[in-house]
Formats: structure tokens, sequence, C-alpha cells
């Protein structure tokens, strides 16, 4: 078990004949992932990957001929916003977007809509998420990965990595390694994947990893100690020393009051039960002491 | 996700997005500021009620401009220094001129002027208004709420921040939906919020207006302050109407690309010559006062690095995220950028390859090495995709490179070889 994506999930890469998502969608492929097919407008008909994975012109084509049922994209940041609307009209429910860049503003319609359709967007600007040993969706390494029972949800990609590897390292395995994206407006927040954490009955503890800005780590906090409150949870907070006082102003920092900072983020996970650690290569030891068993 | 009570937004807001000390600030949402004249420009394109304004960069204009608005019946003149950070007011940057000699005079003492280390290059010259009453408007993406929110106050003119602290519901929120934007009703409950229902039409109209701007230019910030009630001299009497006295306004760096107008209005006199370097290779990039040049991929994972160069009793010369898929040109761009700072003793390159491979990472500090022409120790950790074919290229090389497995190896090895430099 796990959450996202796992052995039966079916994937479309949006963006296959690109360099990024050929390079990655062969990376997918390797690690096992049920990487069902590619769409490239005017390009359907050919084949991806040395012949492995069907490309086809449209979405609902490749979702009709496969009955894949979540996409991964990587097509260009003008034609992405697109692109998450035409998988979700296909009728994908789970859609990941890596590509970065994309105007903050063209987001605010696209993620509504997501939510209308009751579908699921993670980023725009994430690296995916893997589930060890079923499927890698995304860009994080697979060679990192441990299957285990702790899941793990962060804002950042290359911090999620060495905080996967620190686990593996010290053999703690994961059930779901998922990162959402630090862009303005994006399609799940860290209490989207808390959500889905805390109905997993394989995922027995979580580490959540942020960063300073904004107030979704202190929002997570406050959602763990009412939803969650005896799963184990470690954080770690990236920015505890960047310059202060050039803080955000104006309408910015109006709502966010005192919110933002490293220190604010730190004490409200500590006020919700929630150990943070000062590097990422503690967050092992920590989940130990949690009661986390490494296997 | 719903906005509900108590949110919180954290946009790359006014005045400091390009600097560090805001998360946001560091990762993906950059923004562009832009000068009070420029925002005026385009509140003015989009019909909104701007009142006169010129730009002088030199007392004389500045004397044609006041003496031209004084032909016309102008009262008296404002003269307002152009610069992207706040408080011209209080350094002295705002003067009112009786007499085109006198808004010369005014313009000779600000143009020149250090603003918070800003010189000032241009005023911006206007007739004087007779203002009856100051209120506040603002549209700004709510990153909490995911949707553009107008925000007002009928206190004006303050400092907005102080009011939110102090009586925070003096101030009126409004979210525009996030497909059909701002709705006219929404408007107009603004408008009546903020006692304006004597100008129910033209205020209206303006917070439609500061909305559509944002969506229009993809800014995340548009805010007016003051929005001011003006009395002018009319055939029958003195007309009161709303305008858009002063302006500030952020961009979207990300969308730069669609308004090719705005990359012209970018203040490249009040960047670091370092930070326009940077975006023209594509890299993140902030300059610090430590000597240990920092080179990452990903901002979380660079404002981890830094952290941890800090805790182990070093000090970072600056952040720098090479961001995703860099190929080796654009790392050997990094690596002259970080060089450029004289007080760099040491290098700590930390790559966990995803979208970026080690192996154009490796090409890259190799190709920088051939070229260095100063002797920089440099440590170098490459791990993740291709982190192999990285290690064969950096070891055929012969350059030489100290290189290190984990992240708390790399971090202490670069402290401990620029504590023996210095």
């Amino acid at each position: 078990m796990s959450i996202l994506v796992d052995k039966d999930t079916r994937l479309i890469v949006q963006g296959i004949t690109g360099r990024e998502g050929g390079f990655h969608a062969g990376q997918m492929l390797a690690y096992g992932t049920n990487v069902v097919a590619g769409v490239t407008p005017r390009k359907g008909g050919q084949t991806a990957l040395d012949g492995a994975v069907p490309v086809y012109d449209t979405c609902s084509q490749a979702v009709e001929v496969t009955g894949a049922n979540a996409s991964v994209i990587f097509v260009p940041a003008f034609a992405a916003p697109d692109a998450i609307m035409e998988a979700v009209d296909a009728g994908i429910r789970t859609v990941f977007a890596i590509t970065e860049h994309i105007p903050a503003l063209d987001m605010i319609p696209v993620v509504a809509e997501v939510e209308a359709r009751g579908a699921r967007l993670i980023g725009p600007n994430c690296p995916g998420a893997t589930t060890p040993a079923e499927a890698k969706v995304g860009i994080i390494p697979g060679s990192i990965h441990r299957p285990g029972r702790v899941g793990l949800v962060s804002r950042s990609g290359t911090l999620t990595y060495e905080v996967v590897q620190a686990m593996t390292d010290r053999s703690i395995g994961q059930s779901t390694c998922v990162g959402i994206g630090g862009d303005p407006v994006n399609g799940s927040d860290f209490i989207d994947m808390l959500e889905l954490f805390a109905a997993d009955p394989d995922t027995d503890a979580v580490v959540l990893i942020g960063e300073i800005g904004g107030g979704a780590e202190e929002a997570a906090a406050a959602w763990k100690a009412e939803h969650m409150p005896d799963t184990p949870m470690v954080a770690f907070i990236a920015g505890r020393t960047a310059p202060p006082g050039r803080r955000m102003g104006h309408a910015g920092a109006i709502i966010s009051g005192s919110g933002g900072t490293a220190e604010g983020k730190i004490a409200a996970l500590e006020a919700a039960g929630i150990r943070v650690a000062e590097s990422p290569t503690h967050i092992p030891q920590m989940l130990v002491e949690a009661g986390v068993q490494p296997d | 996700m719903q906005p509900g009570p108590g949110q919180r937004i954290a946009t790359a807001a006014w005045p400091c997005s390009r600097h560090a000390g805001d998360g946001a600030a560091l990762s993906s949402d950059v923004t562009v500021k832009l000068q009070e004249y420029h925002a005026k420009t385009l509140l003015a394109r989009a019909g909104l009620p701007v009142p006169p304004y010129s730009v002088a960069s030199t007392p004389a204009e500045a004397w044609e401009q006041a003496a031209a608005y004084f032909d016309d019946g102008a009262g008296a003149v404002v003269v307002k220094a152009q610069v992207l950070v706040g408080g011209r007011g209080k350094a002295g940057g705002v003067k009112l001129a009786r007499s085109a000699e006198e808004a010369q005079a005014h313009a000779e003492a600000i143009l020149g002027m250090d603003i918070k280390g800003i010189t000032v290059r241009r005023v911006l010259v206007a007739p004087g208004a007779d203002i009856q009453r100051e209120l506040y408007l603002a549209a700004v993406l709510d990153r909490t709420a995911q949707r553009i929110m107008l925000m007002g106050s009928a206190e004006g003119g303050v400092e907005i921040e102080t009011l939110a602290e102090e009586d925070p519901d003096a101030i009126v929120k409004v979210h525009a939906h996030p497909q059909l934007g701002l709705q006219p009703f929404q408007a107009r409950e603004m408008a009546f919020r903020l006692g304006l229902g004597d100008h129910l039409k033209e205020a209206a109209a303006i917070c439609t207006g500061l909305v559509k701007v944002a969506q229009d230019e993809d800014a995340d910030l548009v805010e007016i302050n003051p929005l001011a009630v003006v009395r002018e001299a009319g055939p029958e009497g003195p007309v009161d109407t709303l305008q858009l006295l002063d302006a500030k306004m952020t961009l979207d760096d990300s969308a730069l690309g669609r308004h090719p107008g705005h990359e012209e209005m970018r203040d490249l006199d009040e960047e670091d010559p370092a930070d326009i370097e940077a975006r023209a290779a594509d890299l993140s990039f902030i300059r610090l006062d430590g000597n240990i040049g920092c080179m990452v991929n990903g901002a979380g994972l660079a404002m981890t690095t830094m952290d941890l160069v800090k805790r182990a009793g070093g000090e970072p010369a600056n952040f720098l995220d090479i961001g995703g898929g860099a190929r080796s040109d654009k790392v050997a761009e990094a690596m002259r950028l970080i060089l450029s700072d004289h007080s760099v003793q040491a290098i700590l390159v930390n790559i966990f390859g995803g979208i970026a491979r080690g192996d154009e990472v490796a090409r890259g500090l190799v190709e920088a090495r051939s070229k260095q022409t100063r002797s920089v120790p440099m440590v170098v950790r490459i791990v993740g995709t291709n982190a192999d074919i990285a290690a064969e290229i950096l070891e055929e090389s012969g350059a030489e490179i100290v290189t290190a497995e984990s992240l708390d190896e790399a971090v202490e090895k670069a402290v401990e070889l620029a504590g023996s430099a210095a």
C-alpha cells in the first residue's frame, strides 16, 4: 500500500518526445513503473524509448487505448496549464506537473478546475512521487529509495532526495515520497498529502520537509495535532540562517504577520508534537527515537 | 482549497523580493519590481484615473515640466524620487514646490541622493492634488487561497503593515473568482465597505481595474497607496474624483516572456550587477557576506547547504541555485559568478541529481576549472542521476578537486578549507 502511485498505476507521459520527458520516462520505465503511453501532438503513431512506449496525439486517445489512470507532465511552461487540463478532461484523476516557471496566474483557473472535477494535481514545479519497489512518477532518482513504512512529503525537490537517501542509508524504508512543489499556486498542499498518509494503513510515520516563507508548515502542524495526533512525525525546515532584516513587505507581509520565519515554523511544529531536525542527516535517528523500526 | 479565516499569504512582495530573507524569494516565485512611473504607465493604459505625471532625470527637465504644470493652473507641484525601496518620504525624497524654480531646486537635491543605498537617478514630477481623503487599495496574489485578493482600507497613506498589526479589521478583503475574475458585486461591496458609496461607479471600476491589471500584466502585487478623493475646480464649482496618486507593482518573472514591454521597465541601475548576470544565465543567485561560495541545485537544498555551512562555523558567500536540467555551460557560468566575488576562499558544490544530471555538472566544473584564473579550493559532492559518470569525468580531468560522499562531510571540508585559506 501507499499513496498516489503504486503497481496499479498506468502512467502516460505528456511531453515524452522532449529532452527531459524522454530521459525521465526512460528512468521511470527502468524503475518498473507501468508507463503505458506518451502524448505529443502530431507525433501520434510513433513510439518512444526504443519502441517500448506508444505515442498518441492526445490524452483522450491515450486513455481510451491504454486505460491510463495517471499522468506526468514535462511540456514547456507555456503549454503546461493546457496539458494539465487535457489530462483531467481525458479522465485522469492523478496528474503530476514537473514543469517549472509556469506563470502563477495561469495556474489559478487550472487549479480551481482540477478541484471542481474531483481530480488531484501535484505540482507544478514538483519532483513527483515514488512508492519504492512499485512506481516512480517524476524525476526523483530511483536508486535512493527503500521500501518501508515511513511517508515523506516535501515542498522541495533535491532536498527531498537528500532526506530519502539519509533514511535509506539507515535502513528506514519509505511507503511513498512525494514532492508537492514550491510554486505560489499549486495543486496539492501538505494537508492534502497528510490526509492521504493518515488514511494509508501502511504508513506508520511521516517526515515533512518545509522551507521558510508562507504559512503551509504551520497549517500542516495544526492539522496533524488535530487529525493524526498519534502518528510519529519528524520535520525539517530549510532556511534557518537565511539573512534576516529583508522581510517581505507590504501586502505580502500583512497577512503572514510574523509567520513565515524558520523560528515560527519550528515553534508551530514542536507545539504540535513534531520534532524538527537541524540537519537532514539527523532525521533517521529522530525517526528511530519516535518509534520507527529500521528494517 | 477554499480561502478560510485566518489564512496567510506569502507572495514575494514589495519591496525586497529579489533579496534573501524570505523563502518565497529564494524559491521559484521571483518577482520584478516596477518604478512608480512604470506602474502608473500600465495603470493609465488600462484606463484607470492616474493624474498627469512626467519623469525628469535632470533639474532642468524638472523645471520645464513643473513650469508646464503651473501654466496649466497647478497650485503646487510634487517632486518624487523614483527608487525601488520604501521610505522615500522619510528620506526626504518627496517634496512639494510652489514654483518651477523651487521644483528645480528640489530635483537638484533629490537627484543623486542616496536612499537606503540606492542612488536616485530620476524624479517624478506631477501637479499637487487637493486631497480630501486617502485610502488604500491593492490587488495581490494570495497563495493560500490560490486566488487574486483585493484588499482595501478606508485609511490610506499610512503604513499598511502597521495598520494590519494594530487594527486588522480595518482591512477589507475580497477574493476574485478563479475563473470569472472579480465580480461586479464584489467590486461594489468593496466600494461600500470603504465608504465610497458617493463614488460607487468610479470606485467599482478601480477595483475591477486593479484585478484586471494584475491578470493582464501577470503582476502579483498592484498597490495603490494612496487612492485619493481629490478636489478639483469645475465649471459649476468644486468636483471630487477618485485618483491613483501612488502605485507599486511587482511582476511574475516567469511571465516576462509574454510581456516584451516589461523587460524594458526593469530598472537595471538598481540591481546588483551579479544579479543581472545571474538572470542572463538563468541562475538564481543572491550575494551574501561570507567566504564560502556555494553552488547547489534546488532552492531548498541550497538553503539547507547554507544552514549547514553556518552550523559548522562557516559563512556562505552566496545563495546559488543552478536549477533543474542545468547544462555544463550554465555550470561554468555559475562558477565564474562565484569567483567574481573576491572574498570567496573556498567553493562548495553540492548537487543531488534528479532533473539535473551529475555528468553535465561535472563537465561544467572541469571546463570552469580549466579557465579559472584564481586558485580557490573546491569541494565537490555529486550524487543521484549519473553520479557515477560524474565521478569518472572529475577523476579523468585530473583537476584539483576535493570530493565528498555525504553532505555533512562536504560542508566540513569546505569550512575547513575556507578557514585555512583565510
